[in-house]
Order: C-alpha cells, then structure tokens, then sequence
C-alpha cells in the first residue's frame, strides 16, 4: 500500500484528468478534423447528405485552391493528354490549366503582414512597457488606462474613419497600411501584457550591469530582454493570431495587391457555386503558420501564460 | 584603486530621508565599514556612490574627479548586492565574465579565463562554474555575486552585507578571505553591514548611520573605545553595552544622566549587591545575567567560575563612559 502524497495525484484523479483532456481535445478539434477532411474531399462528397465520414480521398480541392481554370473543346482536350497528375485531375471536368491561382501571393500577403505586424507590435511594446516598467513617466498611469482605452470598443467600430484616412493618404491595400493597423490594434495589448512581465524582473539585474559596465540600452538588450523571452514569446503568439485571422480590416482595406488570405479563401468560385473543397484547403493551410509558429514557442508559452506568477 | 570622498551628501525619497548631509573621505585603500540599523542609509551611501541613485544635493569624488554626470559605468565601482542578482540566464562562468566583457573593459578572452578561474578558486566554486546562476545554493550565489565584483580592479569596491546570507563558517572564511583580498590588492572598500564582527575585524574605519546621518567615523577601536554618543556606543560591543542610571554607582561628571558599561567594565568582588538571574555557559567565556537594584546587568566571567542562579555577587564600573538625557557623551 502506498501513503498518501500530497504533491502525487491518485490514480484515480489522474484518469480523471486524462479523460477530461481527451474529450476537451475531441470537442475543441471535431470542427478542424472536418476541415481537414473536406480539403481531400470531391465537391460532391463535400456538400453529401448526410455527410460522409469514409470517403475516396483526392487532391482535387488542393489543385483547385492553387490553379484556376478553364473549360475547352473536345478537339484541344484530345489533341493535347494531360502531362502532369494535376492535370488528369483538372481533366475528369473536360477543363485544363489556365495557370497559378491567386492563393499564393494572398497567403503571402498574410505572411508579411502578420508577422510585419507581430514584429513591430513586439518591439514598440517591449520598449514602451520597458519605459512604462522602469523610468517615472508624468502621467504615467493615465497613459496606460489611455492605452488600454484603444481596446474598450471593436476595432472595426472605426472602420469608415480608417478607410477615409487610408484612402487619402494612400494606404490603402498596401502592406504598409495592414501592418501599421494591425499594429496599432495590437500595441496595447502587447504594452500591457509586457509591462506584466518586465514588472515582474528585479530591478536588481539592470543595476548591477549597469555597474558592470554596460549602458541602459545594452543591460536592457543583455539581462532584460533574455529575461522577458517568455513574456515576448506569449505576446508575439497573441499578437499573431490577431493579425493573421482578422477578417474585417481586410475585407474593407485589401482587394488587390495587399489583400490577405481571409478574404481571399471565401471566394474561391468552383463549378457551380463554392468549392468547398478547395476553400477547406486554403483554409487547412492557412492554420499551418500559427500552429508551427505556436509549437515552436511551445516551451515558452506554458510557462507564459501563468503570467509571471511562478519565478524560475 | 582610489580616493572617494563625499560632500554634504542628501538624498530623500518624497518625505523620507534617505541620508542627510554625509561628508566623509574613504582613503585609498581603505576598509571602511558602514554600521547601522535597517533604514538609517547604509544601502543610500552605496547608490548614491554607484550612480545608481542621484544625489538631491552634495557631491562624490572618485580619484580626483566630482562623478556626478557620470554613468555608473563610467565610475569605475563594482558593486555586490545584498539580494544576490545573478544574471540567471548566463552560467557562473558567464556572470564572472559579464563585467570583464563589457564595452568598458573589453577584456581578452584569455585573460577572461585566467581571471575568472582565479577568483573562482578563492571564493571555492571552481566546480560550480558551468552551472546555471539559478542552480546554486543561496551561500553559492552570494559568492559569485562577490566574484563578479572581485574579478574587476575598480576605483572603490561597494558591498551590501555580502556575507549576511552565509553559514557561519564560509562566513567566517570569507571574512578572512576577502579581507586578505583588499589587503593584497591595495584595494578601496565600502562596506555595509550590522554584523559587529565583521566591522571589528575587517574596517580599517567604521562609519555608523543613524537616521541617515553620520554620526561618527574612526577606527574600529576609537568607535569601539570612544563613542560619542550612547547611540554609537550601543552599534558596537556584544554583549551589548549595559545603560544604567547615573546615580545607580554615582561619582560622575556633572550633567551625566545615564552611564554605559561595556560587560568587560563590571568589575566582580567589591562594590554594590547584584544577584545573578542567569548563567550562560559559552565555552570561553560566561555571561551573567544580573539584577543591580532593579536594572538588568549583563557581564562576563571567567568559564572557571561556577555562579549559579540567585547567587549575589558585588560589583563596582571600571571606565564608565557618562551621557547627558540626550545620550551625547560627557567627557
């Protein structure tokens, strides 16, 4: 017989816990796994009734998020046999490439300007939240309520004035214009989440390299900011999943050159209506960079999301 | 190593007074030791020396030169810390090296190396140095925390009650170490404590603070033998020193309300009737607690001697040091 531990669980706590976590995980998941199946789903599969959870898997959605299309004659289908898997498949409609879709440089934009975004939001608020932490700042607690303030209403409640703004000072659909928004949304977040964790580091460190030798901003970049990888970490994984998801900015600022991938995917046309397949696999794609991104900064963002509460 | 003086040296923090007017001239190569009580500006002086505070008035001189729109880095100090602040992000090896690597100094890595394997091996953590700072014991952190200031040759060493986190041995150790240290290197040396031994033993001058004042500054042996104020008197001296009232052996200079007897300055075998309280066996020594007309007494004796609670034994003061109501010291 064992005795009783007040740090181990029983056995029974623990199956407990297990059991929960799996049938959260399940729950949280369904809707991804879905998506995820639809993307290898034919159109007729996709929109089945009632729908299908065993299916003939193809690469059909995938093709038709990359390429766009279109129809030909029977003579010119005959005259020229398919090269390539991709175009068998295109070929099952009596349809051949016409060339790339638009999705590439759509998730590119995403790319640029979520992370663009995640960059500047992180190093305007590290430094602010470092001026906000450490140096007297007249007014400084109104400042940081006025901060905050910025977030007291949706974003999108300023749209018509951003769009006039942007219009005449021609930022919009640019990257420029998407980064700087998505910056000042986030920036008060980041402030506020950084000012937490730089709180949290001893002053103690600054001061002793700042006797050791070294400048204010060298101590900041040697001891402080190794220190607030966790809190920078967290922030930048907040700071991007805002960006990169944001639909409604994008919609009304980006058509062309700038335009992001959330507004891009819904209007992915197939035959007939939505192709649904093809717009599962944009989207399938589109989680890709924030689950890597998230997984990368995994270790620091457990320990980050306890908000400093437990040192060392 | 050099000369620090300060000048009329203030500082507030809002209403409170962090030190009021505080001139005093550290010698090079001095060991001057800071004693007082928590809040009386021990831990002030020191930043205020560093740079790491700005002086509402008065001036510091480091080797000839007023400091006061110099950086803490440009002031040459090394600095240990009552709260050991390692980097804990680095090694014990990297936070040796930290300050030899700074712009300032810009060391070689080998002389890096020698430096730092040399200091290491004083303060006896040779075998900890590739650990984390975080991975250290509490006695281990204070001593690379006192490496870290060792392995520079600053203008003036500041210590913060380096040795007050210690076991008493390595305390005892390093006591002796760090003082054949300073006497080796020549080096300048403030250092702030309220240990009384490690002022007697190291401080080629004391300092003692009250309230952010200086109230007093000498050897270890004038602050010891000739306070100037009951205060003072009080600071130094374990036992502590007894405080009776004047009239209690009487013979004393006019204006004397209460007298300090050290517990060496009780003489046993003639004078007034004391009762033993309580025998306090110490090994070398024995200390009696006793009752003189109603005033606890303190003293030692011989270990030989075999006093026993209730027992009465007389006693008379040799060297009474005499102050006023106010605690000053008639002379």
């Amino acid at each position: 017989m064992s005795s009783f531990s007040v740090t181990e669980p029983t056995k029974r706590t623990k199956w407990f816990a297990g059991t929960m976590v799996i049938v959260y995980a399940l729950i949280t998941m369904l809707p991804l796994a879905w998506i995820m199946m639809t993307g290898f789903k034919s159109p007729a599969d996709a929109i089945s009734y009632p729908p299908k959870v065993v299916f003939e898997p193809t690469l059909e959605g995938y093709v038709n998020l990359f390429t766009t299309r279109t129809r030909q004659t029977d003579e010119f289908l005959a005259a020229n046999p398919p090269e390539t898997w991709y175009e068998e498949i295109v070929r099952e409609y009596d349809m051949v490439i016409a060339g790339p879709s638009k999705f590439g440089e759509r998730f590119l934009n995403s790319v640029i300007i979520g992370f663009g975004s995640t960059f500047l939001s992180i190093v305007l608020g590290t430094l602010a939240a470092y001026a906000f932490s450490r140096f007297k700042i007249p007014l400084a607690d109104d400042l940081l309520f006025f901060i905050l303030s910025t977030r007291m209403m949706p974003p999108i409640a300023v749209a018509i004035p951003i769009f006039l703004m942007y219009r005449q000072l021609g930022l919009s659909d640019t990257h420029l214009g998407m980064i700087l928004l998505y910056t000042a949304v986030n920036i008060s977040l980041a402030v506020w989440l950084l000012k937490g964790f730089i709180d949290e580091i001893p002053r103690e460190y600054e001061e002793a390299a700042l006797i050791d030798g070294y400048t204010r901003f060298q101590a900041f970049y040697k001891v402080v900011l190794p220190q607030a990888a966790t809190g920078i970490a967290s922030t930048a994984i907040f700071c991007l999943i805002f960006a990169w998801n944001e639909y409604a900015f994008a919609v009304l600022l980006t058509s062309g050159t700038a335009q992001t991938a959330p507004p891009f995917i819904p209007t992915i046309i197939g035959v007939g209506g939505l192709d649904w397949p093809a717009v599962a696999a944009g989207a399938t794609i589109f989680l890709l960079p924030v689950m890597i991104f998230t997984i990368l900064l995994r270790k620091h963002l457990l320990r980050g999301i306890t908000f400093g509460a437990v040192r060392k | 190593m050099a000369e620090v003086i300060l000048k009329n040296l203030s500082k507030s923090f809002g209403d409170q007074i962090g030190v009021e007017d505080i001139s005093m001239t550290i010698p090079d190569g001095a060991f001057v030791v800071l004693l007082g009580p928590t809040g009386a500006g021990k831990t002030t002086t020191l930043r205020l020396i560093s740079g790491l505070e700005k002086a509402d008035r008065g001036e510091v001189w480091i080797g000839g030169r007023n400091v006061a729109n110099e950086t803490p880095a440009q002031r040459d100090v090394a600095m240990v810390f009552q709260q050991y602040s390692l980097y804990p992000h680095l090694t014990v090896r990297e936070n040796l090296a930290f300050p030899l690597k700074s712009p300032i100094l810009n060391t070689p890595a080998d002389e890096i190396t020698a430096k730092v394997d040399e200091v290491a091996r004083v303060l006896q953590i040779s075998h900890k140095l590739d650990n984390k700072a975080t991975a250290l014991s509490g006695g281990e952190m204070q001593r690379v925390s006192i490496g870290r200031a060792l392995v520079r040759e600053p203008s003036i060493y500041l210590m913060d009650e380096p040795l007050s986190s210690l076991d008493a041995k390595l305390r005892t150790d390093l006591r002796v170490e760090l003082k054949r240290i300073q006497a080796s290197l020549g080096a300048t040396l403030l250092y702030v404590t309220h240990d009384q031994i490690e002022a007697m033993t190291m401080a080629t001058h004391v300092g003692v603070l009250n309230d952010g004042h200086l109230v007093q500054f000498g050897t270890p042996r004038e602050i010891y033998e000739n306070p100037n104020s009951l205060y003072v008197a009080s600071r130094l001296g374990l036992p502590r020193i007894n405080v009776l009232p004047a009239d209690v052996f009487g013979g004393v200079p006019a204006g004397t309300t209460q007298i300090g007897l050290r517990p060496e300055h009780i003489q046993q075998g003639e004078g007034q009737e004391a009762q033993v309280q309580r025998v306090e066996h110490l090994g070398d020594q024995n200390r009696l607690h006793l009752t003189l007309r109603g005033h606890p007494l303190i003293t030692i004796a011989d270990p030989a001697t075999d006093y026993a609670a209730g027992t009465t034994l007389k006693v008379s003061p040799r060297n009474p040091l005499c102050f006023d109501a106010d605690g000053n010291r008639i002379r």
